[in-house]
């Protein structure tokens, strides 16, 4: 039995198709993947990500066991500031990628719906092991989560929700009250747009929307409905890395191009196996495919230089906004310099393919 | 969703509809629906000779690639070039301008084995 989100009856109203997603009954596309991609662009777009898992850590040990867990320093992280981290194991590979948000009195993790179980799992025998005062309370089905992404998502929300929304930093948080729920706002988001992320709880969550993207879906409304396929497709543009595609257990956060989120000057599970690669650099590293033509290099197309195999894509599409088929992939070192040339096996014929500089997609600044 | 009469379909969701001696083919607008927006059509040359159960060409959507099937044997006559530039012709109009191949077909009654619209609503559940 799949689970559902608080607006499932919402998605399934406004003819969504509804796939399996991690256990929960999601919509992949409400009209075309590339319509709502566009929408989002151009205008803006809600997802519902209730899926995701949403866990509260408080007690006194809380700070100290979150630390322990992540590989970012939270010890510095200040109230209201939100931190994009991973969680890794002992040999360095990737459990999940997650935000960790601080409180007053608690963190707010939010993960990936597909590791919640595991990640519930891992941090239960952690803290049994480190002796952690700290409770774990699972937000994740009382709760519901939608992203608002859109160049005109702040200048129509703000008033909605009485909140100064561009006046708040990029990856902080604010918690407002209006007609007795309370909204929790994150100024975040996963589709290379600016945009919120809005924790709500689930009865309110049909209403809400209602009232910020209004009844109807007409095709004029600023925001409109968008499926997880948009969402795939945005963030590759973005190159922001999805777990199971770049990331995996089997992969190292290093290898990802994600230095910027581990600190190993500080002590975590997995810092030792970490420090080692970062000594002897990785192997493969993660680039960025611009394919020529319109063929999809999809996930396990392996990467060529000549006749021989350095490399393997991890995700891969038309982009819809730069109109190029691109694609990620892990590929051998000597390999990594952009405008390097590779190919890609499509069907046992090679498509010629250029290591190009990140992001593919990159919003334009409103300054 | 109303599934045309007027033609024969295979369960990998293809159509084949007559037109004298020559068949034309197509995918069903579930399998459109199913890969969501098409990106790209690679179709046979003109000239190419198909089996029964041959596989044609290759379509890919954002989502997914899929192979494609020719449920008779035939030649191909014509392949819709339109789709090269506008392979969202599939999603919008796939029992029409979305259509793919034409063959000119060495038994017509060869059709005759392929699914009636029924039987496929029947055996793929739409």
């Amino acid at each position: 039995m799949l689970k559902e989100t608080p607006l499932h009856a919402f998605h399934v109203a406004a003819g969504a198709r509804m796939v399996d997603f991690a256990g929960w009954e999601m919509p992949i596309v409400y009209r075309s993947i590339i319509d709502e991609h566009l929408q989002t662009r151009k205008s803006g777009s809600w997802f519902d990500v209730s899926h995701m898992g949403r866990l509260e850590f408080t007690g006194p040990g809380a700070t100290s066991f979150l630390d322990r867990l992540v590989t970012r320093n939270i010890q510095t992280q200040a109230v209201g500031q939100c931190r994009y981290s991973l969680v890794c194991d002992e040999s360095g590979g990737v459990l999940d990628d997650i935000i960790v948000s601080r409180d007053t009195d608690r963190w707010i993790v939010v993960c990936n719906a597909s590791n919640r179980e595991k990640l519930l799992g891992h941090f239960a025998r952690v803290r049994a092991s480190g002796g952690f005062d700290a409770a774990i309370d699972d937000r994740t089905e009382s709760t519901a989560m939608v992203a608002i992404q859109g160049p005109a998502v702040i200048a129509k929300l703000s008033p909605l929700l009485g909140v100064d929304i561009g006046a708040m930093k990029r990856y902080s948080f604010v918690k407002h009250r209006m007609f007795l729920i309370e909204f929790t706002i994150f100024r975040s988001g996963y589709t290379g747009e600016d945009g919120i992320e809005v924790v709500l709880p689930a009865g309110a969550a049909t209403l809400a929307m209602t009232m910020l993207a209004g009844k109807a879906d007409d095709a004029d409304s600023t925001i409109r409905p968008a499926g997880l396929g948009a969402r795939d497709t945005l963030l590759l543009e973005a190159v922001m890395p999805l777990y199971g595609h770049e990331l995996s257990e089997a992969l190292d956060p290093l290898s990802a191009g994600l230095e910027w989120a581990v600190d190993l000057n500080k002590d975590f599970i997995g810092c030792a196996a970490l420090r080692t690669i970062a000594q002897t650099g990785s192997a493969r590293k993660l680039v960025g495919l611009e394919v020529e033509g319109k063929r999809i290099a999809r996930q396990g197309t392996i990467v060529k230089h000549g006749a021989e195999a350095v490399g393997v894509v991890t995700s891969g599409t038309l982009g819809p906004t730069v109109g190029k088929s691109i694609a990620m992939a892990y590929v051998d070192r000597e390999w990594t310099k952009p405008d390097s040339q590779l190919s890609v096996d499509l069907k046992g014929t090679g498509n010629p393919a250029r290591v190009a500089p990140l992001p593919f997609y990159r919003r334009q600044s409103r300054l | 969703m109303e599934l045309p009469t007027d033609r024969r379909y295979l369960i990998t969701h293809e159509w084949h509809k007559s037109e004298g001696d020559t068949i034309v083919i197509g995918i069903t607008q579930f399998a459109a629906d199913e890969l969501t927006d098409i990106t790209f059509v690679d179709l046979p040359k003109i000239g190419t000779i198909l089996k029964a159960g041959g596989r044609f060409g290759e379509i890919e959507s954002v989502k997914a690639t899929s192979d494609l099937y020719s449920g008779v044997a035939g030649t191909v006559t014509a392949v819709n070039d339109k789709l090269a530039t506008e392979p969202g012709l599939v999603n919008r109009d796939p029992f029409g301008q979305g259509w793919m191949i034409k063959l000119k077909v060495v038994n017509v009654a060869e059709l005759n084995l392929l699914l009636s619209a029924a039987d496929y609503s029947k055996k793929t559940g739409h």
